[in-house]
């Protein structure tokens, strides 16, 4: 009897899912209006302090002039070499430090003894500050790409293994028991349940690696580029042009929202099974 | 069918876990194992499951098929991350998920159209109804089931009590039944074993011989349930 009742409460949530979908678009946009309005406010108000002379343009330039740089550099042709170097920077150095990451990640976290092994001295090397690898790295691998790639690489590499590893290890050991009933091997332990069990943390660390590249991409191409969005902000630095500095700001900032972005609907997507106020 | 042989598992320097248990089970039969906490009962069927595996003795369990042993615990332990229906296949090979009637399984449990929820959208109930599937679907030789309903609300509760009932008059599964409801062991159960002491022993076997399915109110099950209550020195405790 009861059964029939939790039949009906269900196909109720059903139809409310279905009702509610319609709404849900409208409420989604209404969210993405209410997060461009800042924006929107601040741009208009820094337009106006520059037009009345408030500040001096020289300085600090009107949103409308940056954008014409930016127009500007897109129809010199120039604009996509930088952006695109600089992409494919951070892109490597994700690749290569998210790999590193997984493999030594997943093995600290399954084996203990490696972990043992391991942990003190990544730990230790994770507390030198990144930035500090440079002129190593730049000794070592010259000025080219490969020293710029490494040091993206070390960067996103620390988040990710630290969010690995404690997402290996926090794995409910009441699943792994299930698993253990149906005589699974190891293998088929890690990719049925650890694996799935840890892919909320390891989704967390590739979002904050993402950022850490973008951060690093900078700092590798202060050190010396003769291309990419961190060059012209030395550019600019050098010949007196704050539009092209902002510019460069701003066409990272794009970027890096875009990236995030990326990986948050990917995160959604992947964890549509989450109990959490997100997916209420 | 479930032999077991002076099995012996301690922990704390011999002062938990249990000791020297020898019984067998009939093909088909119920078994309830009742005791207070700390008798090793939840021990026990760890040891039997196969989870534990420092024990001594022998344990020998006749006609082993592919699955021998289906488990379900006092939590529904359902991957977060898998529907009801991916669930309940979860230890079917995937060589094999083809074959098996997924919606008969769901029938069977009372879940029909909750094949595509995951289970942070299911109720206890349904969560616990979705382990009890995900047992049954290997067809194991012996069901051991560990307070599997104590989470849950008193009619909840009895409604998945005679889920196993039904379940057990249809493909007639051998039951372990690990619980601490004296109610739930006189209605469910064809025997009882009492374990008591710490380490817990073997220190009754009580057979209950009424057929199934029982009225919850009988006096005779009333009866029973002092002679239980005397076995365990509830009473002691209380005066």
């Amino acid at each position: 009897m009861t059964v029939k009742m939790d039949t009906k409460e269900a196909l109720n949530t059903q139809e409310r899912k279905k009702m509610g979908r319609f709404g849900a678009d409208l409420k989604k946009a209404r969210g993405f209006a209410l997060g461009l309005l800042i924006p929107f406010i601040l741009l208009v108000v820094w337009e106006a302090t520059v037009r009345f002379n408030w500040v001096d343009a020289y300085v600090f330039p009107a949103p409308t002039i940056i954008l014409q740089k930016i127009v500007e550099l897109a129809q010199e042709g120039t604009l996509w070499g930088h952006v695109g170097i600089t992409f494919f920077r951070v892109i490597i150095g994700f690749l290569a430090g998210t790999i590193a990451a997984v493999v030594l990640g997943s093995i600290v976290g399954y084996f203990k003894w490696f972990e043992q092994l391991m942990d003190p001295l990544l730990q230790a090397f994770r507390s030198i500050p990144s930035l500090a690898w440079v002129p190593l790295f730049i000794l070592w691998m010259g000025i080219g790409e490969p020293s710029k790639v490494m040091l993206i690489a070390v960067g996103v590499f620390f988040p990710i293994y630290l969010n690995i590893v404690s997402g290996i290890q926090g794995v409910d050991r009441k699943l792994i028991e299930v698993g253990k009933i149906y005589h699974f091997t190891p293998l088929q332990i890690v990719r049925r349940i650890i694996f799935p069990a840890s892919l909320p943390s390891f989704l967390v660390g590739l979002r904050s690696g993402v950022g850490l590249g973008w951060m690093f991409v900078v700092a590798a191409e202060l050190m010396g580029a003769s291309q990419g969005l961190g060059y012209l902000l030395v550019v600019g630095q050098n010949t007196y042009s704050p539009e092209l500095i902002i510019a460069s700001i701003i066409l990272f900032a794009l970027l890096g929202k875009a990236t995030d972005s990326l990986l948050k609907t990917l995160e959604a997507r992947a964890l549509k099974w989450q109990d959490n106020l997100q997916n209420q | 069918m479930l032999e077991v042989k002076q099995a012996t598992r301690t922990f704390n320097d011999g002062l938990a876990g249990f000791k020297n248990i020898s019984f067998s089970i009939q093909e088909g039969e119920t078994v309830g194992i009742l005791g207070t906490s700390g008798c090793g009962k939840s021990t026990l069927l760890r040891v039997l499951s196969g989870l534990d595996q420092n024990f001594e003795g022998a344990i020998e369990i006749a006609g082993l098929g592919e699955q021998p042993i289906g488990m379900i615990f006092q939590e529904p332990r359902l991957m977060p991350w898998l529907t009801v229906k991916e669930n309940i296949l979860f230890g079917v090979k995937e060589t094999k998920r083809k074959q098996v009637n997924i919606q008969d399984y769901l029938d069977l449990v009372g879940l029909s159209d909750f094949g595509d929820y995951y289970p942070k959208d299911l109720s206890g109930g349904m969560a616990q109804r979705t382990a009890i599937a995900r047992a049954l679907i290997g067809q194991p030789d012996v069901l051991l089931l560990d307070e599997p309903f104590s989470a849950l609300d008193a009619f909840t509760k009895m409604q998945l009590q005679d889920l196993l009932l039904k379940i057990q008059k249809k493909r007639l599964t051998t039951m372990v039944i690990v619980t601490h409801d004296i109610d739930e062991a006189l209605y469910l159960c064809d025997r009882i074993f009492i374990l008591g002491g710490q380490p817990g022993t073997l220190q009754a076997q009580l057979p209950i011989e009424t057929a199934k399915p029982r009225d919850r109110g009988d006096s005779f099950l009333a009866a029973k349930k002092a002679d239980i209550l005397a076995l365990l020195h509830i009473e002691k405790v209380v005066g």
